[in-house]
């Protein structure tokens, strides 16, 4: 901030935060837990974004993993470009560029009192962790929680001993699947949308939280129509090009929709219209 | 605000005045056989009767490419603030409202400071159009004339100039103008008749539908064959994007300097056409189909950016991406009109 911006922010600007946790989650998938420098309030919902940066390099969002109950915050970053190779050899000490939190959330408000059920297909469970870890740490405000998580292969599974956690819990109810089978796995074999039937009689009830790869939602969403699950109780995760996160740079746009403002999360009923959503 | 005469060769000692100011001056000057806004060192070369730029003004809001921040490779990063002053003479009005259009998208929600301070540091004239342009239709899209955003508005009445000045920064520029005297009313009304005038023949094109129609005929038209039609023939070279003067689509990429401690993250323009535009990482590309790429143009122009300026069309009628289409598609008016034959 300066004289000649007029006391105004600059929006493009990142703050650094300090990597204190790294873990490999799988070949693939890299675990931050990062606190701001200097302290400081940074205040988001599960279902936000952030843009990640290393000066230099470059920024992209990355979604929040972790849930606000908890201190610092989480991310789950794949190596699959330029940026994130650079964070992936990064340690403990080391400074990301954050800015942000931008989007919308989940419904962690209207959905109280209400059945939760979180259909997740492989880091989709990454943002849609943020939600479930804050709906346990509010149990009480919600009814049953239902997790269905659907993997490519039994390695790249994610969260392995939060998922054991999950599973012990008498609260809430987490069914697993791979698409290809594996020695050591006796779970279910098949996409995660062979789980909607084990669960159906839930769902017409339940708000319905989708977060996965590209193809995976006309598939999920074909199974919950089918399901009799009204649109307004199914809310989407989408990612999109979100560049400047702040609703200038134009390469996130769903038609007129900006995902990095309008979305990540939105209510499947408001896409309607929106053809270039699903 | 004070509306006065000057003679040609009064405004043309005015222009002499400021380029050997310390004020930097841009205006428009031939350019082989075309025109374009460039940095002013002489007063002859600048053309007031110009017809078109090859780029829009709106380099100078915002430029092709601009350095954001100045960082250390991997650590902290300062905000670089851009704060040179500007005089930018010869702003036609269709150019005028496509800076407009950008002045309330980059200041709505998210301030931008880069955009905004660059445009705050701008003194702008603009100058009533003498020469249509090959594929100007401005009269289509009733953007002929402006009555917004200019600190000075020019007319040519063909023997003087008609000067008026519409905040304090013109009227302070307006006072250093020797000679100067009160217009008559028989100036305004020659004024009135240039502009009325534009009004009317800034049409090489005519739109069949008033611009406030379009984002109802586009609410109907998204799956109409004239998008592939187009589309078979788009390079998706992006022409369209760059010429056009209210694409404001941008990327941002870090740069290295030579002692690989420090650099820039720099913004530049970018375009829908691009067929990369929407790829993420992964190379997922949501957008890869070039009917879809190029119908999002006419969306964009037409409905999208208009829902968020208060229904203004995001489209200004300079034709600027009608001539640097290779391919000859990019004809908005020519679209639109044949969305309404089969609405």
């Amino acid at each position: 901030m300066c004289e000649c911006c007029n006391g105004k922010k600059d929006i493009y600007l990142p703050e650094l935060w300090t990597i204190t946790k790294r873990r490999m989650l799988n070949g693939t998938e890299l675990f931050v837990h990062l606190e701001k420098d200097g302290g400081g309030d940074f205040d988001y919902i599960p279902g936000q974004f952030v843009e990640v940066s290393v000066a230099g390099i470059g920024e992209a969002p990355i979604s929040i993993s972790s849930s606000p109950t908890q201190k610092g915050m989480e991310l789950v970053i794949r190596n699959v470009g330029a940026l994130t190779k650079v964070i992936h050899g990064m340690e403990v000490g080391d400074k990301l560029g954050i800015r942000g939190p931008y989007g919308s959330t989940y419904p962690i408000e209207s959905a109280k009192g209400k059945d939760l059920v979180f259909v997740c297909g492989g880091i989709g469970l990454v943002p849609q962790r943020s939600f479930i870890r804050y709906a346990l740490d509010h149990r009480a405000d919600y009814g049953d929680i239902t997790v269905l998580i659907g993997t490519k292969c039994h390695d790249m599974r994610l969260f392995r001993e939060e998922l054991a956690m999950w599973d012990e819990r008498k609260d809430m109810t987490v069914l697993e699947t791979i698409d290809e089978g594996h020695d050591c796995w006796n779970g279910n074999v098949g996409v995660v949308t062979t789980l909607i039937p084990k669960v159906e009689s839930h769902l017409p009830n339940s708000q319905i939280l989708v977060c996965g790869p590209p193809i995976m939602y006309k598939f999920v969403l074909m199974a919950l129509a089918e399901a009799k699950v009204p649109e307004e109780n199914i809310f989407v995760n989408l990612e999109r090009r979100m560049k400047c996160g702040v609703g200038k740079c134009g390469h996130c746009q769903i038609n007129e929709l900006y995902v990095c403002q309008d979305g990540p999360v939105f209510r499947y009923s408001d896409l309607a219209s929106v053809p270039e959503a699903i | 605000m004070s509306v006065s005469t000057v003679t040609k060769e009064q405004f043309k000692s005015f222009v002499a005045a400021l380029v050997n100011s310390d004020q930097k001056v841009v205006g428009v000057q031939a350019k082989d056989d075309k025109f374009a806004f460039g940095e002013l060192t002489d007063a002859d070369a600048l053309r007031l009767d110009y017809d078109v730029t090859i780029l829009p003004p709106k380099k100078y809001v915002l430029p092709q490419k601009e350095t954001l921040m100045n960082f250390e490779v991997a650590g902290a990063a300062k905000t670089v603030c851009p704060d040179e002053k500007m005089v930018l003479l010869g702003v036609h009005p269709y150019d005028m409202v496509a800076i407009n259009q950008m002045d309330e998208l980059f200041s709505q929600g998210e301030y931008d400071t880069h955009y905004m301070n660059r445009r705050d540091n701008i003194t702008i004239i603009v100058c009533d159009v003498v020469t249509p342009s090959e594929n100007v239709f401005a009269s289509s899209m009733n953007t002929a004339t402006c009555d917004s955003g200019y600190d000075i508005l020019l007319t040519d009445i063909g023997d003087r100039f008609v000067v008026e000045a519409a905040t304090e920064k013109g009227e302070a520029l307006v006072k250093t103008i020797n000679g100067a005297k009160e217009a008559a009313a028989a100036d305004t009304d020659k004024r009135k008749a240039v502009q009325e005038k534009n009004i009317a023949s800034l049409n090489k094109h005519t739109l069949e539908c008033k611009p406030s129609d379009l984002p109802d005929l586009l609410e109907k038209a998204y799956d109409h064959p004239v998008w592939e039609e187009k589309a078979k023939l788009c390079y998706s070279c992006g022409s369209c994007n760059q010429v056009c003067p209210t694409c404001y689509c941008f990327d941002v990429q870090d740069e290295v300097n030579w002692d690989l401690k420090t650099g820039s993250r720099c913004r530049s323009w970018d375009g829908c056409l691009l067929s990369n535009f929407a790829t993420v990482a992964g190379n997922h590309n949501f957008r890869e189909n070039r009917a879809d790429r190029f119908r999002h143009r006419l969306y964009r122009k037409g409905k999208y950016v208009p829902g968020k300026i208060d229904g203004q069309i995001a489209c200004v009628g300079c034709g600027r991406c009608i001539s640097a289409c290779t391919s000859k598609i990019a004809n908005p008016v020519e679209i639109y009109n044949t969305l309404m034959e089969k609405a």
